[in-house]
């Protein structure tokens, strides 16, 4: 039996403990979704629907943007439902639901319902799965006021941050990352931190690296290009994107001078545009240079290898673009 | 009829009268301007919103559309806050957040007009599933048009309710106009009702959208029939829109006609002369004086009520 203090062995696992953990926990937690009685295509909810029953494990038919509203309603109505969307590119087909309905009903009811609905759905490019299967939306959804956007790339936040998105009365979009749901949970202590605090990986003096999902990873490992030798690179997974924790972000470029925001998302109008903005802006006379951003080059997520990794950030341009920082 | 049908004959008519005084004066203050934004009123549509609400407990729910203050007022919702809502003011249902197009009550099951065409047959089935689950016994209904029924939303809506076998009344109010287009124009195939049924719905009924008593009776039908666990069903209501799309709408495409025989079959004037021909002139009479009093003071609620302080424009975005 798994336990909120249990150390999931790897970050898919983490996703099917909490879930179970909650369920247990709450009888109106649901789970929802296109296969999620089978496991759901990467395993995260196997196990759940023996257990459960077919009643709060529901599969779905492919239809995202009736299945999404069914469970805003849901959720106004009593339910705390946890729905998957396969791919983060199928948020496009339930788009209604989630910026209309979910992140507005509240605040156009003057705050009279509570809509406590996670949407869980995961991304990840660089396993040729093109253009429609491999994007990061992050941004988008974070642009809109009312939703959270929760991106784990530890195994131990994801068991934090989900249940943390569980718990929240507000729709938390949950974005978890294919290339990581294998990755073990390292050793060390641990603290459990709520959404909307960032957490330093690396500590460093030199320059700051802000990162979140599986872009995290491949920033540690830009630290060990012989470009960076003696740098001291500070890292931080962001861990949520909305909230935002400006605070730690601030206190980390105060003191190193140099920022640069990594993400899988494309670069231009993305989430880092909005980061580095909001950093320059009360640290413009404090930093010794522009604040840069590192993300997927403006195009659709090709299909070739070669090709995608020429889209993709990864830890050899991490480790490219935090030098040309330093010798700016 | 007997004398207890009178009554509710009696009852609905006040619930269509009360809609009727709130539309004409919402119609008649923005016009004036005071009511900001664009509104969509229900004049002639009443007998639906109060003969498919006289059904429903405070449990039941409702999603309703942009023309949606008729099914509120039916819902139970206070007129004078929902005046003050249109009005923009602090005390308005929504504390001025939502408008008329956005109007909610979801204290009292009202989950919301909603300004996005087909978007509350989703949240409806949702509903229907948490009173499944949470086993309440409550159904929800969702209100929609015709010009709704095409739409990708109407489509995975019945399919999700017919496979969860949720407790939800799909009414659609057949007002003639798909904005400003004949919704006729816009239609090859099977009627509604018979698309319906292929969804695998228990029942799908056309019915006088205009004749309050045949409203009740389908809604009652429906409600039992989901409460005991047999639903979805699906009710046309066939109406007419006696206003525009929205308040200015000049109707150029309107056939005179047409719009002079609509006029004859007003919901309002046919239970009266019911209420009138079983000597209860007296009841008709009172439920149309009562309603007026009622939504003049509601008016006077509304633009006496203080507009919210900016200072609280950002409470209720995040939980």
């Amino acid at each position: 039996m798994p336990s909120a203090t249990a150390r999931p062995r790897k970050y898919i696992h983490a996703v099917r403990e909490t879930l179970a953990e909650e369920m247990e926990a709450d009888a109106d937690v649901v789970v929802i979704g296109i296969d999620v009685a089978a496991g759901s295509v990467y395993g995260a909810t196997k196990g759940l629907a023996e257990r459960f029953g077919p009643e709060r494990v529901m599969d779905t038919p492919i239809a995202e943007a009736g299945v999404v509203g069914a469970a805003v309603g849901a959720a106004m109505a009593g339910l705390r439902p946890v729905v998957e969307v396969m791919y983060m590119d199928f948020i496009s087909v339930c788009l209604d639901p989630i910026v209309n309905q979910a992140a507005k009903l509240r605040y156009m009811t003057g705050g009279g319902v509570r809509i406590p609905l996670v949407i869980r759905t995961q991304t990840g490019g660089g396993r040729s799965s093109g253009a429609q299967h491999s994007q990061s939306l992050e941004g988008m959804l974070a642009h809109v006021p009312g939703l959270k956007v929760f991106l784990p790339s530890d195994p131990r936040d994801v068991a934090d941050l989900l249940r943390a998105a569980i718990r929240d009365d507000g729709p938390v979009v949950f974005v978890e990352n294919r290339r990581l749901y294998n990755s073990p949970t390292p050793d060390g202590p641990w603290e459990t931190l709520p959404p909307g605090r960032a957490r330093i990986v690396a500590p460093g003096d030199d320059v700051t690296v802000i990162a979140w999902g599986r872009m995290v990873g491949d920033a540690l490992a830009a630290c060990q290009d012989e470009r960076l030798a003696g740098v001291g690179v500070e890292v931080i997974d962001l861990r949520t994107l909305v909230p935002l924790d400006l605070e730690t972000l601030l206190a980390s470029v105060r003191r190193t001078g140099r920022a640069l925001v990594v993400h899988e998302a494309v670069e231009g109008f993305g989430p880092g545009a909005e980061i580095a903005m909001r950093l320059t802006e009360e640290l413009l006379y404090e930093i010794e240079g522009p604040i840069r951003r590192l993300g997927a080059l403006q195009a659709p997520i090709p299909y070739s290898p070669p090709l995608e990794e020429a889209v993709l950030p990864g830890p050899a341009s991490i480790a490219g673009a935090v030098r040309a920082l330093l010798d700016d | 009829m007997i004398a207890t049908e009178l009554d509710t004959l009696a009852g609905d008519l006040r619930a269509m009268a009360r809609i009727r005084a709130f539309e004409e004066r919402v119609a008649r203050y923005f016009r004036e301007g005071q009511i900001p934004g664009f509104v969509h009123v229900s004049i002639g549509q009443e007998a639906i919103a109060a003969g498919v609400c006289g059904v429903l407990t405070e449990d039941d729910k409702i999603t309703t559309t942009h023309r949606g203050h008729g099914h509120c007022l039916a819902k139970g919702a206070d007129a004078g806050a929902m005046m003050a809502e249109l009005f923009g003011r602090a005390t308005g249902t929504c504390r001025g957040r939502g408008g008329s197009m956005h109007i909610a009550d979801p204290r009292i099951g009202i989950l919301g007009a909603n300004g996005i065409v087909a978007a509350g047959l989703p949240l409806a089935v949702g509903a229907g599933l948490a009173a499944l689950r949470q086993g309440t016994g409550a159904v929800a209904v969702a209100f929609a048009g015709e010009g709704t029924v095409h739409s990708g939303a109407f489509h995975e809506a019945i399919a999700l309710a017919v496979l969860w076998r949720a407790p939800v009344i799909f009414v659609i109010e057949n007002n003639r106009f798909s904005e400003f287009t004949d919704s006729d124009a816009l239609w090859r195939g099977a009627p509604l009702i018979e698309r319906a049924k292929a969804y695998g719905l228990t029942s799908a009924e056309r019915i006088d959208g205009n004749d309050v008593i045949a409203v009740r009776a389908s809604a009652a039908a429906a409600a039992a029939a989901c409460r005991a666990g047999e639903g979805p069903v699906l009710i046309e209501a066939m109406t007419y829109r006696i206003h525009g799309h929205y308040e200015g709408d000049a109707v150029g495409y309107r056939d005179a006609e047409e719009f002079a025989a609509a006029q004859q079959r007003d919901p309002l004037l046919r239970s009266a002369a019911t209420l009138e021909a079983a000597d209860r002139a007296g009841d008709a009479q009172a439920a149309l004086d009562d309603a007026a009093t009622e939504m003049d003071a509601a008016v006077a609620f509304g633009l006496d009520a203080p507009y919210p302080d900016p200072a609280t424009v950002l409470e209720d975005i995040y939980a």
